[in-house]
C-alpha cells in the first residue's frame, strides 16, 4: 500500500514536471519528495543560466536512463531570477531532457537554503543524494566530473 | 635533525584545524592585489576608511550581472561615509577563460566602476575569505584589533529586483556600524554561481 502511495506521489510529481505543465513545486512538496521512501533520490539543483550546471546535466540523464534503482529529479532554481517558466520549458525541450524536472517556486532563498541542506551555501550546481532506507545523505557543492555520480550512488547504496 | 624538525612541522600542520575561511568576528589579513587600472591595492591604502564592503564578484555570472547596478549604488552611497566597495574576482581564468585580467578590465570599463576590481592570480586572498558563490559580500569594520568581519552573505533578499527586496542586508549592516550599533543579521545565504578555484 505504502508503495502504491509512493508511486502515486512520484507520478504526481512527474505530472507536475515542466514538460507537461507549469512545473512549479513548493518547498514543502520538494522536502516531501526528498524524504519519500522508495528508491535512492538524486536531486540536482541547477539553473538554465548556470554554465557548469548545464555541462553536468548529461551525467544525470545517463543515471536516469540506466540506473533503475535511482530516481533523478532536476530542481531548477531559475525562478529566483526569472518567474516565467518558459525559458526552462524551452531548455528542457531543446536539450531533450528525460529526467523529471521541477522549478522551485519560492521567494527569498536565504530563508530556505538551510532547510534543503545546512551544508549548502546556495551555490549552483549542487547535488543531494539520499538513501531513504539507511537515511544516509550526501550533499555535493560544485560541478561533478564524469563517473562521480556513479561512485556517490554506489557509496550511498551500501 | 633538520629532517626530523621538518617532519614534526609537517605532522603538526596535518593536525591543524581545517579553517573554512573567515567567520564573523575574525580579523582579516590585509592583501596587495592588482587592480584593473594596473595599480596594486591594499586595504591599508584607505587611511580614512571606517571599514569596507568587500564583494567577491566576477565577469560572467548571471547573478552577478543582476546585482551589478546595486553594487555600484552601494559604493555611491557608502564610500563617502567611510565604507567603500572593493571587488575581488574569486574565479580562476584557468577554469573559466572569460575571468581573465584582460576581461576584467573590459568589464570594469563597460560598467564604469569607480572602485577597485581586483585580480587574485594566486587565489591566496580568495582562499582566506573562502567565498562560496558570486556575488558574496564581506562587510569589514575597523577596530583596535584590525579589520574585523561584521557581516557575510547576500546584498539583499531579492535577486530579481532590488527595489522589491524586503531586506537590504549589506545596507542594514553598514548603517548599524555607522551608528555604533552591533550588526543584527550577520550571516545570510543566497543562490549564486559557484566560485571556480584552480586545482580543485
Amino acid at each position: 500500500m505504502k508503495r502504491t502511495t509512493f508511486i502515486g506521489f512520484f507520478l504526481l510529481l512527474i505530472g507536475l514536471s515542466v514538460a507537461s505543465g507549469q512545473g512549479f513545486i513548493k518547498l514543502a512538496q520538494l522536502q516531501k519528495s526528498i524524504n519519500e521512501p522508495g528508491k535512492i533520490k538524486v536531486i540536482n539543483f541547477w539553473a538554465t543560466w548556470c554554465a557548469p550546471c548545464v555541462k553536468e546535466l548529461p551525467f544525470f540523464e545517463k543515471v536516469n536512463s540506466t540506473n533503475k534503482n535511482v530516481q533523478v529529479l532536476l530542481v531548477s532554481m531559475d525562478y529566483d531570477l526569472d518567474p516565467n517558466p518558459e525559458k526552462v520549458k524551452k531548455f528542457i525541450a531543446r536539450k531533450k531532457i528525460e529526467s523529471a524536472v521541477v522549478i522551485l517556486e519560492e521567494e527569498n532563498p536565504g530563508d530556505w537554503i538551510d532547510k534543503i541542506d545546512k551544508e549548502w551555501s546556495g551555490a549552483l550546481p549542487s547535488t543531494l543524494i539520499v538513501n531513504p532506507v539507511t537515511k544516509k545523505r550526501k550533499f555535493i557543492q560544485g560541478e561533478l566530473k564524469e563517473g562521480d555520480l556513479e561512485k556517490l550512488i554506489d557509496e550511498i547504496s551500501k | 635533525m633538520k629532517k626530523l624538525m621538518l617532519l614534526v612541522v609537517v605532522a603538526l600542520a596535518g593536525f591543524a584545524p581545517v579553517k573554512n575561511g573567515y567567520e564573523v568576528g575574525d580579523v582579516v589579513a590585509d592583501f596587495k592585489l592588482k587592480n584593473v587600472d594596473g595599480k596594486m591595492i591594499s586595504l591599508s591604502d584607505y587611511k580614512d576608511a571606517k571599514g569596507f564592503i568587500v564583494i567577491f564578484d566576477c565577469n560572467t555570472c548571471p547573478m552577478s550581472r543582476a546585482y551589478n547596478s546595486r553594487i555600484i549604488d552601494l559604493h555611491k552611497k557608502y564610500a563617502s561615509q567611510g565604507f567603500p566597495v572593493v571587488l575581488i574576482n574569486p574565479n580562476s581564468a584557468e577554469i573559466v577563460a572569460e575571468e581573465s585580467f584582460e576581461k576584467m578590465k573590459e568589464h570594469a570599463k563597460e560598467h564604469n566602476y569607480d572602485f577597485p576590481y581586483l585580480y587574485d592570480e594566486s587565489q591566496e586572498t580568495v582562499r582566506k575569505f573562502n567565498p562560496t558563490n558570486t556575488p558574496h559580500t564581506f562587510v569589514l569594520t575597523k577596530t583596535a584589533d584590525g579589520l574585523k568581519v561584521a557581516y557575510i552573505g547576500a546584498i539583499d533578499n531579492n535577486s530579481r529586483n532590488g527595489a522589491k527586496a524586503s531586506k537590504h542586508y549589506v545596507e542594514e549592516a553598514v548603517n548599524e556600524l555607522l551608528t555604533g550599533k552591533t550588526v543584527t543579521v550577520t550571516k545570510t545565504k543566497a543562490i549564486g554561481c559557484s566560485v571556480k578555484l584552480k586545482n580543485s
